[in-house]
């Protein structure tokens, strides 16, 4: 699997944000894009993701295996999303939130069951299916959110600044944990951040970006 | 168009009336008016009646929430009280259907009416019937001796509404405070002189506050026979300007320097248990005796009347002409008349309303509901009530409440 | 589909407005060709001009309404520039859900039974403070100057203020503020007038003109409370509408046109006055005055508003006393005896005006809800950007008087042969419940981080099941919030229920004003504490089920 950005640009107000011409991220690879905020990484993620407000006007095409995704829905893209705050639902309890990343497609409850409490448990969070995540620490819910993620069977996944708000003792482990399993898995992922030792961790390709326009964002 | 100024339009309601009341039939040919009285029963089975009545009174509402509860039982009727705070809107509301040209289907089945209400609708073609001889009850109504039964405010009332009560005036007094009541309108003014702030009466815009000028009217008007007319600009000054000379001396010493009076007659009731006031003015001779059982007025209340009489009418019920339920509206009419109601209407307990029947014409075991009445020292027996004065034509009240409106009400 | 709940929303709510606007206007010009009149002329005018009361009536109006608007808008500035940052602000604002949740006429009624001449205020002290063995002869409700009408409009639309100031605060930044002008030495008191006030004041511009607007043009508390000899304006078109001379229509058409005209000129006048404000604030703050403790103000605000919240309180204790209450004489505190009589009595009968008005509110809040979610949804999903007309066209409703569109509303409702039914009386709730709950939801739901519905369609959940598991969920109590206050809304409708339910469907409210005119205190307080209850019940519910649901979830905990 692997994912292909191709003659993408992203204008707001006939202002150019975001051009690239082509981007390639190979399964297994972790690819970073740096830059300042307002060099229109976050804009960037968002287009990937099929979330880009209706104010922004995009021409370009994104392909997942040769795939042309960029016309589906964001729900049918089947591409992970992993934001700098964990985002688990409050409502919901630990395993009630991985439960809602799980394709519905696995029918059987038990089976459900038993896919959470392994994932969990391979990430050292076993038993914790029934706790309130309000009452996880942060390195506990950031991988909570990794798993939800990664439950759903992701095509390719993309990371926005997703170790920025943990502590530094915490981010080493936090990023292994993640990049262990983008490679295990075989999938794309695309990092933005404005870390460099992110970048280095990710062993991957980075790509600098700079502010389309002074105020570009 | 062209719109008459007000006192110009209500000039032309006094006008004398005409000729869709002259010959009765406002809905001839209805088939309900022709129909036997088990074909009614069983049309009326199961449906509504939306009895647009007055609101105000407490044990009236709990009189007519008691008769729906009768009339489900009895009828399958399912009678729903639309509480008004004039029963002109009512009246307004057929008024209006009928120039939208709704002619069946109407949202008000039953209206508690008299006097200008009726008068309006009667000249206006708006009264289903006449029904009132169609039912069974009616037979026994007392129409010799209690002739406001069929002459309602000096118009006839054809068969165009059936009588459900019967109402006279009669003053309340707290008799630990007044002893000696004041027996005519001018004694009232002397009384309310040396006790000022302890009688008022209800605001003119209500029935009963009117019917207390109306009292004084009866006794200060220099030729009270006119007052039985349709009001003309010739009877009318002679007669306002002794009452508005004799309301003028009053007013002064009325509850709140008369400038302000409660909105109706149950309004009073609690005037009077708190001590604001004496002495006030009613519809119901057992009023005292009703509203002591229920807490509602000191017990030391007793009623007194005039001693050249006081006004008394009757309430009916009629049946807008395009009624969504008429038949039910009949059901309930005459329901109303039944000696059972009449007597559940008559105990002191609940209304304590003298009967619209002729007693000693009902079957023995009906006459027996009113000898088993309690008998209580607050309610006047009709032998100390006198015979009631006849209501005005219409035409004066109209006119003296808003001769009162533009003098007071500014 | 969903792009189409806008437009919708826009038409269920200007069809209304429009067609009774226009049965309001044509007749006050004599144009009613159902009552002949097929001609336009001034005679209605003419007619009005003529009618007795009526130049009284308009000075009444003008007077309590902006004696109630300006006397509410002072409390709340005082209140909230003496209390600013410290603990009594918070608890007041816990106190004041509640109190908002009130109808109208029950809390008129409660204050009557407060402060009329044998009403509580006087039983307890009489008769061993006041020696009054009877009831003074004091006009202190129905006053014909409105006084006790002003008093019962500021009790009510203080806490209404006072919420959407502490709502206004939130967003001005005002602690920031108050630590920069005092840093630079100004009073606390001081210092919010010259920093907060200037900011808070276009957050407060809306709701004030709503209140000015329903103060002028209020007919159930004006029932209640206000004068009869003459009324207010409003009042004496209702009563107009109502007389059995249907040419009495056309100058009651005008009358309500007039009102519309002195609403505008008042608001006009309000703006004036913000102007000139404005000008003269600038100077002042200009000079830079420091001000000194304010420790006058700092007493009296929160003791005044400790007295309007506890005139509220003791407003509802005493419907609930009288529903219970034996014989109860004057100068007596309380009544003799407590028993469950009247209830017992009343169950029957009450029973279906209860059933119309929760019916009717259940429906019109269910509707509105579902528009409101339809319009924010929609907005989501296709990027509307709702303008500062939308915002204006949601609060129509609120700033005309109800009068000058409801009688030609009813008009209509008889042409279309639904006058009287429940989709009428529904529909026409809808017109006021739904600016409420659009109001109270459109914020929170705006303010959801994005990401949430952003993470959860990246999971893979498409649009709808994003809506219902994660977006209704997660705003799940300003959702109830939102439902109760429609709810409440609803059930203090007078007017709208009045004119679409053509007497056919009575409401808690309707039946209450009917009594409030006479009947026995009792079986009144019975009806005006039901009323009151039950608005109070939805907002209970609205707070403790999410609470109950969310009982293991500390991140649903409100902040």
């Amino acid at each position: 699997m692997s994912l292909v950005i191709e003659e993408l640009e992203i204008t707001l107000a006939e202002r150019s944000l975001v051009a690239v011409s082509r981007l390639a991220v190979a399964p297994g690879e972790v690819v970073t894009v740096m830059g300042p905020s307002g060099s229109g990484k976050s804009t960037l993620l968002a287009w990937l993701s099929g979330a880009l407000d209706p104010a922004f006007r995009a021409r370009g095409r994104v392909t997942l295996d040769g795939k042309d995704v960029s016309a589906l829905p964001p729900h049918r893209r089947r591409i992970g999303l992993l934001f700098q705050d964990d985002l688990l639902f409050p409502h919901l309890s630990v395993a009630g939130n991985l439960a809602f990343g799980l394709p519905a497609s696995l029918r059987d409850r038990r089976a459900r069951e038993a896919r959470i409490a392994a994932a969990l448990e391979e990430a050292e969070l076993g038993g914790f299916g029934p706790r309130d995540p309000a009452t996880l620490s942060g390195g506990q819910r950031a991988r909570v959110a990794l798993l939800r993620t990664l439950l759903a069977e992701p095509r390719a996944l993309l990371l926005d600044e997703p170790f920025g708000k943990l502590d530094v003792a915490l981010r080493g482990r936090m990023r292994e944990f993640v990049f262990e399993r983008v490679l295990r898995l075989g999938i794309p992922a695309l990092m933005v951040t404005h870390d460099p030792a992110d970048a280095e961790a990710a062993a991957g390709p980075v790509l600098h970006v700079a502010p389309a326009t002074p105020d570009g964002g | 168009m062209t719109l008459p100024r007000r006192p110009l339009l209500l000039a032309a309601l006094a006008a004398p009336f005409a000729s869709p009341g002259a010959t009765g039939a406002q809905t001839p040919g209805h088939p309900l008016l022709s129909a036997p009285w088990d074909a009614v029963l069983a049309e009326a089975r199961g449906r509504p009646v939306f009895f647009n009545a007055w609101g105000g009174d407490d044990r009236t509402n709990a009189f007519i929430a008691w008769a729906g509860g009768r009339l489900r039982a009895l009828h399958g009727v399912d009678l729903r009280q639309v509480r008004l705070r004039d029963t002109a809107e009512a009246v307004a509301r057929v008024v209006a259907e009928k120039a939208a040209g709704r002619t069946s289907g109407g949202s008000v089945d039953m209206i508690w009416i008299n006097g200008p209400n009726f008068l309006a609708m009667k000249q206006q073609g708006l009264h289903f019937g006449p029904f009132v001889d169609r039912l069974p009850n009616a037979r026994f109504i007392d129409r010799a001796g209690k002739p406001s039964t069929v002459v309602d405010f000096t118009v006839p009332v054809e068969g165009l509404a059936a009588p459900w009560r019967m109402a006279q005036v009669v003053f309340i007094a707290d008799s630990t405070r007044v002893p000696d009541p004041p027996r005519s309108m001018e004694a009232l003014v002397v009384w309310a002189r040396a006790n000022p702030g302890r009688t008022t009466h209800p605001n003119v815009r209500n029935f009963m506050g009117v019917t207390f000028l109306k009292q004084a009217l009866c006794e200060v008007a220099p030729d009270p026979a006119a007052l039985l007319r349709p009001v003309t600009e010739e009877t009318l000054r002679p007669a306002a300007d002794a009452l508005w000379a004799w309301y003028d001396r009053l007013r002064p010493h009325l509850w709140r320097g008369g400038r302000q009076f409660p909105e109706n007659g149950p309004a009073q009731r609690p005037l009077m248990l708190d001590g604001e006031l004496d002495l006030y003015i009613t519809f119901n001779p057992s009023e005292a005796a009703v509203a002591i059982a229920n807490n509602q007025l000191p017990p030391t209340a007793r009623p007194f009347v005039l001693d050249r009489g006081t006004i008394g009418n009757t309430s009916f019920v009629s049946i807008p002409f395009n009624a969504a339920n008429a038949a039910a509206a009949m059901v309930t009419a005459d329901f109303l008349l039944s000696a059972e109601a009449q007597a559940y209407g008559a105990d002191p307990r609940v209304l304590g309303n003298p009967t619209v029947l002729d007693i000693a014409a009902l079957p023995p075991a009906e006459r027996a509901r009113f000898a088993a009445l309690p008998r209580n020292p607050a309610i006047l027996q009709p032998e100390a009530l006198g015979r009631p004065l006849q209501e005005p034509h219409p035409s004066w009240m109209t006119r003296i409440t808003a001769e009162w409106e533009s003098r007071y009400g500014r | 589909m969903l792009k189409a709940a806008p437009w919708l929303t826009a038409g269920l709510f200007l069809g209304p407005i429009a067609a009774g606007l226009a049965g309001t206007l044509l007749p006050a010009f004599g144009w009613l060709p159902a009552l002949g009149g097929t001609t336009l002329s001034l005679e209605p005018w003419r007619a009005l001009l003529d009618a007795p009361g009526l130049g009284r009536a308009v000075l009444l109006t003008l007077g309590t309404g902006f004696a109630a608007t300006i006397l509410s808008f002072l409390l709340v500035i005082a209140f909230c520039a003496a209390t600013q940052g410290s603990p009594l602000a918070r608890r007041a604002q816990a106190a004041l859900a509640p109190l908002l949740a009130t109808p109208h006429a029950a809390l008129a009624i409660g204050f009557a039974f407060l402060v009329a001449p044998s009403g509580w205020i006087a039983r307890a002290l009489s008769p061993w403070a006041t020696g009054w063995d009877r009831p003074p002869d004091w006009a202190t409700v129905n006053d014909p100057w409105g006084i006790a009408l002003v008093a019962g409009l500021t009790l009510k639309e203080v806490p209404y203020l006072l919420l959407m100031a502490f709502a206004g605060l939130g967003q001005v930044r005002a602690a920031e503020g108050m630590r920069a002008a005092a840093a630079l030495g100004y009073g606390p008191v001081t210092g919010w007038l010259k920093v907060v006030l200037p900011q808070l004041y276009p957050q407060l511009r809306l709701p004030l003109y709503a209140v000015l607007v329903f103060s002028l043009s209020v007919v159930d508390v004006a029932l209640i409370l206000g004068p009869g000899a003459p009324p207010t304006l409003s009042a004496l078109v209702l009563r107009w509408f109502a007389d059995r001379e249907l040419t009495m229509w056309f100058p009651a058409a005008a009358g309500a046109l007039l009102l519309l005209l002195v609403v505008l000129g008042a608001i006009l006048l309000w703006r004036l006055g913000e102007r000139v404000a404005a000008v003269l604030g600038r100077r002042w703050i200009a000079a830079g005055g420091r001000g000194g403790g304010g420790v006058v103000l700092g007493l009296a605000a929160p003791a005044l508003m400790g007295l309007l919240l506890a005139a509220n309180a003791a407003a509802l204790i005493v419907l609930l006393v009288w529903s219970f209450a034996g014989p109860w004489r004057f100068p007596e505190a309380l009544p003799a005896a407590f028993t469950l009589a009247t209830w017992q009595a009343q169950v029957p009968a009450i029973a279906v005006p209860a059933t119309a008005t929760l019916a009717v509110a259940l429906a019109a809040t269910g509707l509105a809800l579902l528009l409101t979610l339809a319009c924010l949804e929609a907005e989501q999903r296709h990027g509307l950007r709702p303008g500062r007309r939308a915002l204006l066209l949601i609060w129509l409703p609120l700033l005309l008087p109800q009068i000058a569109f409801l009688f030609g509303w009813q008009v209509a409702l008889v042409r279309l042969d639904l006058d009287g039914t429940m989709g009428a009386v529904v529909w026409t709730h809808l017109l006021f419940v739904l600016p409420y709950v659009f109001l109270s939801l459109a914020d929170p739901w705006r303010a959801l981080d994005p990401r949430y519905a952003r993470g959860a369609a990246a999971l893979g959940a498409g649009p709808w099941r994003v809506f219902l598991t994660v977006k209704c969920r997660l705003l799940l109590r300003p959702l109830l919030v939102a439902a109760a206050v429609g709810f409440a809304v609803s059930v203090g409708l007078y007017l709208p229920t009045l004119f679409a339910g053509a007497g056919r469907i009575a409401t808690l409210t309707t039946e209450a004003v009917t009594l409030a005119a006479g009947a026995d205190r009792r079986i009144l307080g019975a009806y005006a504490a039901l009323q009151a209850l039950m608005p109070l019940a939805a907002y209970a519910l609205a707070v403790a089920l999410p609470t109950w649901l969310h009982r293991d979830r500390r991140g649903m905990r409100p902040a």
